[in-house]
């Protein structure tokens, strides 16, 4: 009880003007969060048919979103394949978890993760053999696109960047040049452009017939966008390194790549974990924009959604879904790789 | 008939238009000691940095056990497993324990297999009589112990010549001598050695050559008892002056 009086007062009280935010900032709060928690909670309506259940409730029209959760989640994917997405996302669950759970065995879990994995899931979700039915990329959507885009643009922007900030403090001019021209070419444009860019412009310098898929070209462009801001990132982390540990790690006569993978790198991207993350959840959010190549990741069927006349004026819930959807994935990240930074933590 | 494990001939080095080594001339035969010495900027840490080609220079010849130091990759790679080097800030690697930092270069250089590696790296900590702390990382030990784990890292290479740029000047008083006894073990071994130091005290007792440098030359290179009691050059004389 004590404790808590000086916890109190320490914290909320300890001078006048303290005392004054103190007090303003709960009116504030006593303003703002019954009405919210009314809207959100208490008033909401649950399940309906249309806009038109909800209208004798004041709160959110929640009803809107689980009617059409389903087409949120797979977007325009058939309703009898659907089980392929869940089944590869399951995969990719226990995978994750078999990874979180082992300690020693954790190398051949992220390698099972990066490479096998994504040729079944490929197989899961496009189809054409096994006797699955071929689902083109055109009726991917949804969440599930989202997540196709992101997880696929965060783990090749990764290595790529990492490439790349090598190779802009390469000695070799050649391989020099090219990384820091690449790197401030994107950097320069902003990630409509490029876009635009993959899937306008490209099909004209590409021979006729050969016709490749939209969204790999959208995935080249998100991955070779933040693959630029990935680089810089890095490069901050390899400039801090010293420059005794290159020496030391040279003069017990480790060649330039293992003195990368061994010495440089580890420490480079852990001081760098911050920065690496920030681009994983920018990269997240930008995957919104494929809307404007006319793809329906999650934001974008949400959208549409909201245009339906049965559902007219259930825009706020829409989008408030999704901001809440979007969060948590990106706090997520950002919780994870604070437990990372501790745990590489070394005291020094 | 003595085996010449270092040759330096007319070796000249320039950093931009500044001139760091002039004409050095420096023959090392196996097992000798050799310490250098010389005031801050005359280009001692430069000079034993090129026996390992850290440092490239732009003219003379430098052999290192029969092997010529060019551009080619392959002979830097051979002198550098037979050269061992320590540094006056240890330079161990923070992220790897101390049995990993000593293990890592047998694994991936020597392409040793894990157990083997191990088993060397425990028998050289064991020597620098460290072997207790092999699972602690670096930013846990004393300067002292870092250093010796950095000898450790070194040895555990088996090199031929092992070249140390100021191993103690980083270190308190009391650690000085944890240091220089591993060292003198390490000459008493019959190790071929260039030591930059200051320590006259263990360059007395170890060196079979003395090394004085100014403005990038080597000035005076006699035995230990004719560079103390009689220095040719007064330079030397000034300097010893000044240290001892
Ligand atoms: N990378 C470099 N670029 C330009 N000049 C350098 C470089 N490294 C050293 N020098 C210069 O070369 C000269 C010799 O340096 P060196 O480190 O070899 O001296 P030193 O005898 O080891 O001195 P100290 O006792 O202070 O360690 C110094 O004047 C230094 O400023
Ligand atoms: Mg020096």
């Amino acid at each position: 009880m004590n404790q808590t009086r000086t916890w109190l007062y320490k914290n909320l009280f300890s001078t006048p003007l303290n005392s004054g935010l103190t007090v303003s900032i709960l009116y504030l709060l006593w303003l703002m969060i019954p009405p919210l928690i009314d809207w959100i909670f208490l008033q909401a309506t649950w399940v309906g048919e249309s806009r038109a259940d909800c209208l004798p409730n004041e709160g959110a029209c929640w009803a809107f979103v689980h009617a059409r959760i389903d087409q949120f989640l797979y977007g325009l994917y058939p309703v009898a394949e659907r089980w392929r997405v869940n089944v590869a996302f399951a995969i990719l669950f226990l995978l994750f978890v078999a990874f979180f759970l082992s300690t020693v065995r954790r190398r051949w879990v992220s390698a099972l993760i990066l490479l096998p994995y994504p040729l079944l899931a490929w197989l899961l979700f496009y189809g054409g053999s096994w006797g699955l039915e071929t689902v083109e990329t055109s009726q991917w959507g949804g969440l599930f696109l989202t997540l196709v885009i992101a997880g696929i643009g965060i783990t090749a922007s990764f290595p790529l960047g990492i490439l790349l900030a090598l190779g802009r403090r390469s000695e070799l001019i050649v391989i020099r040049s090219l990384s820091i021209g690449f790197i401030e070419i994107i950097r320069g444009v902003p990630l409509i452009s490029v876009l635009f860019m993959a899937s306008v412009m490209l099909p004209l310098f590409l021979p006729e017939g050969v016709n490749f898929d939209k969204l790999m070209r959208a995935l080249i462009g998100i991955t070779l966008f933040q693959s630029a801001y990935m680089a810089e990132v890095v490069r901050g982390g390899l400039q801090a390194i010293p420059k005794g540990q290159f020496e030391a790690a040279e003069s017990l006569g480790l060649g330039y790549w293992r003195t990368m993978q061994k010495i440089i790198l580890p420490q480079a991207l852990k001081l760098v974990i911050p920065g690496v993350v920030n681009t994983f959840i920018a990269l997240f959010k930008d995957t919104t924009l494929v809307l404007i190549i006319g793809m329906f990741d999650f934001l974008g069927i949400v959208q549409a959604a909201t245009t339906d006349p049965k559902w007219l004026g259930t825009a706020v819930e829409g989008y408030v879904f999704c901001a809440a959807v979007y969060w948590l994935f990106c706090f997520s990240m950002s919780r994870y790789s604070l437990r990372v930074e501790r745990k590489l933590d070394r005291g020094h | 008939m003595a085996t010449k494990m270092i040759e330096m001939r007319g070796v000249n080095k320039w950093f931009d238009d500044f001139h760091v080594l002039k004409d050095i001339d420096l023959t090392v035969t196996k097992g000798e000691r050799f310490v250098i010495c010389g005031p801050s900027g005359s280009g001692k840490s430069t000079m034993i940095r090129c026996i390992n080609r850290l440092e490239e220079h732009q003219k003379g010849q430098i052999i290192v056990d029969g092997i010529e130091l060019t551009d080619d990759l392959k002979n830097i790679e051979g002198v550098r497993r037979e050269v061992g080097m320590i540094f006056q800030h240890f330079n161990l690697f923070p992220h790897l324990t101390i049995l990993e930092n000593v293990m890592l270069a047998p694994t991936w250089v020597r392409k040793l297999p894990r157990r083997e590696a191990h088993e060397k790296a425990m028998y050289y900590l064991d020597r620098v009589k460290i072997s207790d702390q092999a699972l602690k990382f670096p930013g846990q030990l004393s300067g002292g112990q870092q250093q010796r784990v950095a000898i450790a890292r070194g040895l555990c290479m088996e090199p031929k010549i092992m070249l140390f740029d100021e191993p103690t000047s980083a270190l308190d008083p009391e650690m000085i001598k944890e240091v220089l006894d591993v060292m003198t073990e390490l000459a008493e071994e019959g190790m071929t050695m260039i030591c930059v130091t200051h320590e006259m005290g263990f360059a007395k007792t170890v060196a079979d050559c003395m090394i004085f440098m100014d403005q990038g030359k080597i000035v005076e290179c006699s035995p230990p008892n004719e560079f103390f009691e009689s220095p040719k050059s007064e330079r030397t004389q000034q300097f010893l002056g000044q240290i001892l």
